[in-house]
């Protein structure tokens, strides 16, 4: 059991995980990642697959708003970039997954990018009214695509869906076959994440977060920093966004509208603001909660009659209250009451 | 040229009913620095209310009405002491986050008490219309047009004469002076809630009548409050007005003329919040206390 922090080489210092429980938590979390598919029912491959793209999704706005401190209600948007550019791709010119969904993402990072300009010049309120506005704009393009020469909705050709020329179908059905596209992709984000907190990028993120103007003063570029921080952040809502028109194989702009936006703002308020972990909790609870929601109203549709009508209003209802019990009771997130928990175990006799 | 005046009307009556919901927010804002994203949701509430008290209970329409409006008046004053009196203090963020996920509460309880399908407006509203200046507009419009300036004027002589509203300037100027001289400033943020809603709850009777029904699409309106009060200015009550007809106008002539096809219309106001946020954040009319970077 670890009881503080006592590092004796810089190696220790340094490195992301430096204990033996952590490391062992890690190894139980993977190995239990790796065994679920096999054990798993289509219906919860579906969920495990939808939480892993959310929270890549949910990684890449925590970036720009938990890190960053840049509060964006635009990140629907973003998603519906990387998935009509993935999903325009694999149509007209027949491309397989494994090009599109690279090609989406950085394609995102560039529109993301493009839609941070605001933020050189605004901030707080101000920027998260600017992103509202970009939202409504990329919306506005997809609705009136058939202008621009592609159409509202799109269905993917099922052949796009292979890696490296090997059909998914090779894989076993749909939902087994993209967990282990899913899972890759959101391990290779948090590692990628993790670790970006530690390079001279990220740690600019930080120091513009906590005092923009002192950032400044101590040499941080706030017009590349702020710019790179939304590309990043789109970054990752395009992968998110591409992976999920490759998984469901039709996408359409009600999927990213602005309560898309505010579904993933939800799940990193809720999972913990500047924390990568958090992004994930939160994306989880935001997933199973009205997967929850739904079969309790199955369970109870034989006492309360009725109860399916009220549901789609228990799951938004259930969504709202979530948000607002949690910045009332617990603003720090899923994070911190994780962290309370083992505190009190390792304190344990003691309370603090 | 009657197609120019008819939309230039029907844009002026839009306007002053988003002009009516744009001050409820503004008063919320300068008040106690919230920003509101659930005003859509107030709209919704007070149009439903208003329904359920003529329609379904047959009271006489301005008892009904009267009812309406002070039951909307409630539901913000609720609103307020439950779920904003503790994020006083905290991050911009959480305070945004907050009011959305009341407006996903509030439209989910909406939605739970009168359902999805649109209902009829109530017979009271009036449906016939008249020929000005060569153009054909609805009495309805009239009416929401003549409403929204008797209640701006009412609303200014509040803030003029009564005590109420000179506390609420008071509160609005400079929060720390306003309590030293005694004045109640949970008492100005509850009554501030009161208006927002009542503003609210007549733009939707309004909004109702113009929609031709009560559906959950009056909800929308509550987005296009960000145009207008970036436009006139997020602190300013006279930029609430003219932010409101100029975003009114700009939607209807966006919509009517151009080609109907490109539904400009619905994204020409974010396209100018986005201008006006880029070369005059403060608006027309707001203060320029903006912090730039």
């Amino acid at each position: 059991m670890q009881s503080g922090t006592f590092h004796t080489t810089y190696a220790s210092d340094v490195s992301l995980r430096p204990y033996w429980p952590q490391r062992i938590r890690i190894i139980i979390v993977l190995a239990l990642a790796l065994i679920f598919p096999w054990f798993a029912d289509r219906y919860w491959l579906n969920l495990a697959n939808t939480i892993a793209i959310a929270a890549i999704g949910a990684i890449g706005l925590n970036i720009l708003v938990g890190y960053t401190g840049q509060i964006s209600i635009g990140h629907g948007g973003f998603l519906a970039v990387g998935a009509y550019t993935a999903g325009l791709m694999a149509v007209h010119l027949g491309a397989p997954m494994w090009i599109t969904i690279p090609v989406a993402s950085f394609f995102t990072a560039a529109v993301g990018a493009f839609f941070g300009l605001p933020s050189l010049r605004l901030k707080g309120l101000y920027l998260a009214i600017a992103t509202l506005a970009s939202q409504e704009i990329i919306i506005w393009v997809l609705t009136h695509g058939k202008l621009l020469g592609f159409g509202e909705s799109l269905s993917l050709p099922r052949a796009s869906n292979n890696l490296f020329g090997l059909p998914m179908e090779w894989l076993g059905n749909n939902d087994f076959a993209f967990y282990w596209v899913c899972l890759g992709a959101l391990i290779l984000t948090v590692i990628f994440v993790s670790n970006l907190f530690r390079t001279r990028a990220g740690r600019a993120f930080v120091a513009i977060r906590d005092q923009d103007i002192a950032a400044q003063v101590i040499g941080v570029d706030l017009f590349r920093y702020k710019l790179l921080a939304f590309a990043t952040s789109s970054f990752f809502a395009g992968l998110a966004g591409a992976l999920t028109a490759h998984y469901r194989g039709i996408i359409s702009w009600e999927r990213f509208t602005i309560d898309t936006s505010i579904l993933f703002l939800a799940m990193i308020i809720i999972g913990g603001l500047g924390s990568v972990s958090g992004s994930i909790y939160g994306a989880a609870f935001m997933t199973l909660l009205p997967a929850l929601l739904s079969n309790l109203a199955r369970a109870l549709s034989d006492v309360v009659p009725n109860i399916n009508a009220y549901l789609p209003y228990m799951q938004q209802g259930a969504f709202g209250l979530a948000i607002i019990l949690f910045l009332i009771f617990e603003p720090e997130g899923i994070v911190k009451m994780w962290r309370n928990v083992k505190d009190y175990f390792r304190l344990w006799p003691f309370s603090y | 040229m009657d197609r120019i005046i008819q939309l230039a009307l029907s844009g002026i009556a839009n306007g002053a009913i988003f002009a009516l919901v744009a001050l409820g927010f503004v008063l919320i804002y300068k008040s106690s620095d919230v920003i509101n994203f659930a005003q859509g949701e107030l709209l919704l509430i007070g149009a439903y209310l208003t329904y359920t008290m003529v329609e379904m209970f047959g009271l006489w329409w301005p008892i009904g009405v009267v009812i309406a409006v002070v039951l909307a008046a409630a539901v913000g004053v609720v609103i307020e002491q439950l779920v904003l009196r503790p994020l006083i203090g905290e991050p911009v963020i959480s305070v945004i986050m907050v009011t959305i996920g009341l407006s996903s509460l509030l439209r989910a309880i909406v939605g739970a008490i009168w359902g999805v399908t649109p209902r009829p407006a109530p017979q009271f509203l009036p449906t016939d219309t008249v020929t000005i200046l060569g153009a054909n507009v609805g009495v309805d419009r009239i009416w929401a047009f003549g409403l929204a300036i008797a209640l701006f004027a009412l609303l200014t002589l509040f803030f003029r004469l009564s005590r109420e509203g000179i506390a609420m300037r008071a509160v609005a100027d400079d929060q720390q002076a306003a309590l030293s001289m005694g004045i109640s400033v949970k008492k100005v943020w509850a009554v501030a809630w009161a208006i927002a809603a009542i503003t609210a709850a007549v733009g939707g009777i309004l909004l109702m009548s113009i929609f031709g029904g009560v559906s959950g699409t009056i909800g929308r309106v509550g987005l296009l409050v960000f145009p207008v009060v970036i436009l006139g200015g997020l602190d300013s009550i006279p930029g609430a007005i003219i932010g409101g007809l100029i975003i009114g106008l700009l939607q209807s002539f966006a919509g009517g003329l151009l080609p109907p096809e490109w539904g400009l219309g619905e994204v020409a106001p974010f396209v100018i919040l986005l201008l006006i946020l880029l070369v005059r954040p403060y608006g027309l009319f707001g203060q320029r206390i903006i912090e730039r970077v």
